[in-house]
């Protein structure tokens, strides 16, 4: 099964959904896609689909209605898979930590694998938080990076 | 040397082929964007990948459905490869294509359903091209069999170079490319989610694109049919003709349904219908 183990490592397909996020990070995911960053040469694609993701980033703090789609979302999305939190919101709540309607980081609703603080979140850190899931994946499996 | 290890080597060697050509789709796309671009193997990793997943089911009918897409392009391209009968050939793409649209109407999906009804379209607006491609075939040999092709000096395309024009309109659709990807897209996945692909997952994805590749080999095989003898011209045709799509695929933003089908019938069935129409008056081929 090794060629599986390496496929994994090699085609991380991202999903990115934004829970109640300012914007800031959503773009600075997009411009990981972009041309500059160009994340398609490892083989990351955005896809619009969690039946069809491998990885889901998620940028922006739980509030209380995103936390069902969230769920839903991480549930649609076939084994193996990976959760990032990207930006300081959704580690932790940022600003809004103790907002009413805030639950506060991406953690409280899904597990994370990998956290990508910032404000917003520079695209050279997301495509390290990436890489790092993919490691953490890797070392999961016994597969040597 | 027997037909059997013909097929089996066929059907071993073209996803090999398939997949290597959709890397270099992915490849010549990035460039042509200013990117770098994946690996050239990018494909198989994927492939790799997707068969390696937990398998999600949303109905048992689509895997029935998407085993026979599956097993009718097989069909066809054991047809091709050993030079049996062309209408038969385009009956079998007809049969797999409607696999593939009962495959996406057999989920509650809305996005699958859309997908599918466009699949449907896309079908309307190339199965008639594809039957009058065999009948000028037979117009000009007085024989549908694709080893009569091969027995020919002259080829094809001299004679029947507008059904070839056609053929490449269809070429894009088949292939989904732009300006005709509207049942499923291969980039801008946020319109219609992935449309006819939607509720696929894991294993059952991989097996859509495997016979995508399948279908890559299927249809530039066809295309180097219309330069038969000597065959490297043809293969070489087939591959500029593929590299053309690449081309209009990029250059091109998605039309809506309806404009795919009326250009697709305006040009394909007319160019078609007088090529045939020029070979039987003017030519007198009986």
């Amino acid at each position: 099964m090794g060629i599986i183990h390496t496929s994994r490592i090699k085609s991380p397909w991202i999903m990115h959904f934004d829970n109640s996020s300012c914007n800031g990070c959503d773009i600075e995911v997009l411009a990981c896609l972009t041309p500059l960053y160009d994340v398609e040469r490892f083989g990351i694609v955005n896809m619009g689909n969690p039946k069809h993701a491998d990885v889901l980033v998620i940028t922006g703090p739980v509030n209380r209605r995103t936390a069902r789609v969230l769920k839903n979302l991480y549930a649609q999305v076939p084994d193996p898979k990976m959760v990032i939190a990207v930006g300081t919101c959704a580690c932790s709540g940022g600003v809004f930590h103790n907002c009413y309607n805030i639950l506060g980081g991406v953690d409280k609703v899904v597990p994370v694998d990998v956290y990508v603080p910032g404000c917003a979140a520079r695209p050279e850190a997301i495509i390290d938080g990436v890489v790092l899931a993919l490691q953490k994946l890797a070392q999961a499996q016994g597969v040597a990076k | 040397m027997n037909p059997f290890w013909i097929a089996l080597i066929a059907v071993i060697v073209v996803p090999i082929i398939g997949g290597l050509l959709a890397g270099i789709d992915r490849k010549i796309t990035a460039r042509l964007q200013g990117r770098w671009g994946p690996p050239i193997v990018q494909p198989f990793f994927d492939f790799f990948k997707l068969l390696g997943k937990s398998r999600i089911a949303t109905s048992r009918m689509q895997f029935v459905w998407i085993y026979g897409y599956l097993v009718f392009m097989i069909a066809c391209l054991v047809f091709l490869v050993l030079k049996l009968d062309i209408l038969l050939l385009v009956f079998l793409l007809g049969f797999a294509g409607v696999s593939f649209a009962l495959g996406g109407f057999s989920c509650k999906s809305p996005y699958s359903h859309f997908g599918a009804n466009r699949e449907l379209l896309q079908m309307l607006s190339y199965e008639p091209v594809l039957l009058l491609m065999a009948l000028g075939i037979y117009a000009q040999n007085g024989s549908f069999m694709i080893s009569e092709i091969f027995n020919r000096s002259e080829p094809l395309l001299a004679s029947l170079w507008p059904i070839f024009i056609a053929l490449l309109v269809i070429l894009t659709i088949k292939l989904r490319k732009s300006p005709f990807d509207i049942s499923t897209s291969h980039h801008a996945h946020q319109e219609l989610v992935k449309g006819i692909m939607t509720e696929y997952s894991g294993p059952y994805y991989a097996l859509i694109q495997l016979t995508e590749w399948y279908e890559i080999v299927l249809l530039l095989g066809i295309i180097a049919l219309f330069w038969a003898n000597p065959l490297w011209v043809g293969i070489l045709i087939a591959l500029a003709a593929f590299i053309l799509e690449l081309f209009i695929d990029n250059i091109a933003a998605r039309m809506t349904a309806g404009w795919m089908v009326r250009f697709s019938w305006a040009i394909g069935l007319v160019l078609c219908v007088l090529n045939i129409a020029y070979l039987y008056l003017m030519k007198g081929v009986s």
